[in-house]
């Protein structure tokens, strides 16, 4: 314990985006290696098999479950319209005949003489898989999916909700330290991804997806404002799936924290730019945080390879850090000193530290599990 | 395996978890099986490794430079050992990679044959993802909607007793075909489905089933209503986690021919051993597992296990869910200070998104503790309403039973009962302080009469499991004195506490070389004597009429007490232990309790 360091998020302008866009059932791959798409251009598609309604025939017959083989006009793989027949008993001396329809069109696909029950799966529905970043197919993935690649700016968030979205992105805040409210949205913010700088609030979020937003980008939020946003509180770090009007990317974490200053400059030197975002985050194996990717043809930056997540930092004296609780929660600064013996810190355990000289001068002493590597950009 | 039990001289064993692999090497000196060293390394099963073998490797490998052994060659660990320090006798391996093994479970009646199949699934080390039945409450549809999106790896279903209902079991296997779930991992093969219902239905099943699922027949789990039959369905399971789960996870191929015996799933291995261990000392035992996701319970009872996990109860991914489900009051009625409380939830939340930090100041320590008292009530009252009798069962009864009103489905877990409580997860295990750990536990469980309290050092005990299933008795003296570290036993009565200040008992302790303690135990104090670790006291508790130390209310009991870190804790604060209403008070006794206890609150 306390001997490991958090890894840094990507803050990166040159950086290698690798995308893998995988299809939740098996399906179809709709473009080649090599082929340039758009964030629109659907990749792969597949058919969803459709919801099964279950008929209760022998009910509506009034006869026993077992009694239903001679009644039934229809076997297992036949296909219904709506309102066809599906089952009609003999009736007494050929009248009084009860009559079982189809009540969805669909495909039989179990018959039981031990319920009476006929099932009947509704048509199939396509669900197709967009490239969601500009860039190249570098590989498909049979009846799978297919890895998209770009050589762009790439921003990784700290939380975020609403899912992926594309815009276009307008700096709002002058400063980090400025708070997004509701009289900093613009009229008129259509496709635009709004940059704040250290909090916004439950208001300003409403009125910037009232106004046509489709992303917000700020160092905090409040817990009160996100759970208004969301429209419940937030459990367990999963998220992506929330029905929000605009994709909700924090950078820092909860409370008031301005943003990084790296972050936001870097965010102000991609005003205008087209952006593909994601408001996800899953903070399990496999973790995935929120992201912004700004490709390459976009900067007008030269095409190069930057610093992959996968690449590990080391901590060394001078590496830039942030630290990520209480008490220097969000101070920046450069580790000074890195003792390897165990330090008894405020809480009585001992646990590896380093010492780091924040921005003001100041020096502390801070477990190492307690900052994060600043990327360079 | 070449060698027999006797000639077993050192043992292997890791554990590959979801974020750390962890290796240790077991040892055989002077006729007593005792750990050497421990190495761990992160966890490779995930991109960009996509190879769990690697973080095995990783972890063998600082053991060899700790241990000053070879154990590996190529690509490969040796065995057996050569006697020379290279090779080991025994390799043996657990895992909860990949999120572990993920069930949905199905029966006809929810209390009876659907609760039988979740017990037999949490087991066998599951966590369960959803449970079925056909008087849950939900419509046809909405039950289909529900399981529709599950993946889970494996599905249970039973339902009825032998030469019972054949008319809901199949309607339960309509609704499984009717929501279609897809397997977890992998779409080229059809979702393993393990039938232990009425035998009845067996050709029903098998046609209805045919194209939809990889079914498997088991003999039922509740062929009559007196008895429950968890262990071929608990057998099926395990084949078809190595099977499925493990055969789909990256690298497991390959570790699955290192190993010497099949690979168990992390929980079912820690069940495993703290049955062994149970059954060896012949005492009752509940060990809870708090990590930072999940929180695992177990308890064996008598002859019966019982094992629960609360997928969304943790120390750091799952924190916010704490607060979610416990309520803040419930959590600040734990602090010792004041805290605003936005101040509280934002500190929740960041450690939810960063769960690799660690508490730095002592604020902050004492706030994770509040959350970890509040996972852990929660995660026994669940398993307090898991592990209960069976139901349905007709009983015959004495006169004195029926005025005892012991009914069917009654929890099986019974504090004056329970001998031992292991606590496990790095904020018992890794605590500042051992006597945080000890009145966490306390607080957290509120154990009756007199209770032996310990907590596992370094997380061993799954491999000590899977250890166990080829030398129960190896696997004990490990446990017994390098696993458990005592803490201490708790001394408390069942009573409200009326008015606080004033007595409730008298006590004496006795310790073998020692002069004799005795003193008044009031309503509302926590008191600690030292009494280390091996040594044992005798001690007489005589409560006033209103309490029960475990002989009746207002009789005294004398009992041994076992020592440990924290050593001996009269808590006289009552059963449930009730928290003052006003804050300021509040706070004034979680102080004092600190304070007994010689902790440090600001």
């Amino acid at each position: 314990m306390g001997t490991a360091y958090t890894p840094g998020l990507s803050i990166s302008r040159h950086h290698k985006v690798s995308k893998r866009r995988l299809l939740p059932i098996k399906g179809e791959v709709v473009v080649a290696k090599g082929d340039h798409v758009q964030p629109d251009t659907v990749v792969a598609r597949a058919m969803l098999p459709g919801d099964m309604e279950s008929v209760r025939v022998s009910d509506a017959l009034g006869l026993e479950p077992s009694e239903l083989g001679e009644t039934l006009r229809v076997g297992e793989g036949d296909a219904v319209e709506k309102g066809q027949l599906l089952a009609q008993s003999k009736g007494f001396f050929g009248l009084f005949k009860s009559q079982c329809l189809a009540p969805i069109e669909g495909t039989v696909e179990f018959i039981s003489l031990m319920t009476g029950h006929v099932g009947i799966r509704k048509p199939p529905t396509a669900i197709e898989i967009p490239a969601y970043i500009k860039g190249t197919v570098t590989e498909v993935l049979p009846g799978a999916g297919v890895v998209v690649e770009t050589h762009g700016a790439f921003i990784q968030g700290i939380f975020g909700v609403g899912g992926e979205r594309q815009g276009v992105i307008t700096v709002v805040a002058e400063n980090p330290q400025d708070e997004l409210t509701e009289s900093e949205i613009p009229a008129d913010c259509k496709g635009q991804i709004l940059i704040g700088g250290s909090v916004t609030t439950a208001g300003a979020l409403q009125r910037a997806v009232e106004r046509g937003a489709v992303g917000i980008v700020v160092g905090g939020i409040v817990d009160r404002d996100l759970a208004e946003y969301v429209g419940h509180d937030i459990g367990v770090a999963i998220t992506g799936q929330e029905p929000v009007g605009a994709a909700l990317i924090v950078t820092e974490g909860f409370g008031k924290i301005a943003m990084a200053l790296r972050t936001f400059e870097l965010l102000k030197s991609l005003d205008g730019l087209a952006a593909s975002i994601n408001g996800a985050t899953q903070i399990r194996a496999g973790a995935m945080r929120p992201e912004i990717i700004v490709p390459a043809s976009e900067t007008n930056a030269e095409t190069q390879t930057g610093l992959s997540s996968d690449e590990a930092h080391q901590l060394e004296i001078g590496t830039q850090i942030r630290v990520i609780r209480v008490p220097y929660f969000g101070a920046i600064g450069a580790v000074s000193a890195l003792p390897a013996e165990l330090v008894e810190i405020d809480s009585g355990s001992l646990v590896r530290v380093l010492e780091a000289t924040l921005e003001d001068g100041k020096k502390v002493v801070v477990p190492r599990a307690n900052v994060e590597i600043m990327q360079s950009t | 395996m070449t060698k027999t039990m006797n000639e077993i001289k050192s043992i292997l064993a890791t554990d590959c978890g979801s974020t750390t692999t962890k290796a240790i090497l077991i040892e055989k000196t002077e006729g007593e099986y005792r750990l050497k060293v421990r190495g761990e390394a992160p966890t490779t099963v995930e991109a960009p490794f996509d190879d769990v073998t690697i973080g095995a490797r990783n972890a063998i490998t600082e053991v060899e430079e700790l241990a000053g052994r070879t154990l590996l060659r190529g690509d490969k660990v040796i065995t057996p050992d050569d006697g020379a320090g290279t090779g080991v006798d025994l390799y043996l391996s657990t895992s909860s990679a990949g999120g572990g093994l993920q069930m949905a479970v199905a029966g006809v009646v929810r209390k009876m044959t659907a609760e039988s199949a979740e017990r037999a699934a949490l087991g066998a080390g599951a966590i369960v993802m959803d449970v079925l039945s056909v008087d849950d409450g939900y419509k046809p549809h909405e039950k289909i909607q529900r399981i529709r999106h599950l993946r889970p790896d494996i599905i249970l279903m039973s339902g009825g007793i032998d030469g019972g209902t054949k008319t809901h079991v199949i309607e339960i296997a309509e609704t499984i075909i009717a929501a279609d779930p897809k397997p977890r991992f992998g779409s080229d093969f059809q979702l393993p489905l393990i039938y232990a219902g009425n035998i009845d239905v067996h050709d029903e099943i098998t046609r209805l089933m045919a194209g939809h699922a990889d079914l498997e027949i088991v003999d039922n789990i509740r062929p009559v209503l007196e008895r429950e039959n968890l262990g071929p369905a608990r057998e099926a399971i395990h084949e078809l986690f190595l099977k499925h789960v493990m055969a789909h996870a990256p690298g497991y191929d390959r570790l699955m021919t290192w190993t010497d015996v099949d690979i168990m799933s992390t929980p079912a291995a820690v069940g495993r051993i703290i049955q062994t261990i149970a059954k060896q000392h012949g005492i009752n035992v509940l060990a809870v597992d708090i990590g930072g996701a999940t929180t695992d319970v177990f308890s064996v009872f008598g002859e019966t296990f019982n094992r629960t996990v609360s997928a969304n109860l943790g120390m750091s991914y799952s924190m916010c869910n704490v607060l979610l489900e416990a309520g803040l009051e419930n959590i600040k009625r734990w602090l010792p200070v004041q805290i605003d409380d936005h101040d509280i939830v934002n500190r929740l939340r960041n450690k939810m998104i960063r769960p690799t930090t660690i508490p730095h100041t002592l604020e902050d320590l004492l706030v994770e503790h509040g959350v970890c008292r509040e996972a852990l009530r929660l995660a026994f009252a669940h398993h307090k309403e898991l592990a209960v009798s069976l139901r349905g069962v007709q009983q015959q009864r004495s006169i004195s039973e029926a005025f005892a009103q012991s009914a069917t489905g009654e929890t099986l877990v019974d504090m004056f009962k329970l001998d031992m409580i292991v606590g496990s997860g790095g904020v018992l295990s890794h605590s500042p302080s051992r006597h945080q750990s000890a009145l966490m536990m306390i607080d957290a469980f509120q154990p009756l009469g007199f209770t032996t309290l310990t907590v596992d050092s370094i997380f061993m005990m799954p491999q000590l499991g899977v250890f166990s299933s080829v030398h129960p008795e190896g696997a004990s003296q490990v446990f017994e004195r390098d696993c458990l570290i005592y803490l201490g036993t708790c001394i408390a009565p069942q009573g409200r506490i009326k008015k606080p200040g004033t007595k409730i008992a008298d006590f004496s302790i006795q310790t073998l070389d020692g002069s004799p303690q005795s003193g008044e135990l009031l309503g509302g104090d926590l008191l600690r004597y030292e009494l280390p670790i091996g040594a044992e006291a005798t001690v007489t508790v005589s409560p006033l009429r209103a309490f029960d130390f475990g002989a009746g209310k207002g009789r005294s009991v004398t009992a041994k007490a076992l020592g440990g870190t924290t050593g001996l804790i009269l808590d006289g604060r009552g059963r449930p232990l009730e928290q003052a209403t006003d804050e300021a008070q509040r706070i004034e006794n979680n102080r004092s309790w600190l304070q007994a206890m010689g902790l440090r609150y600001e």
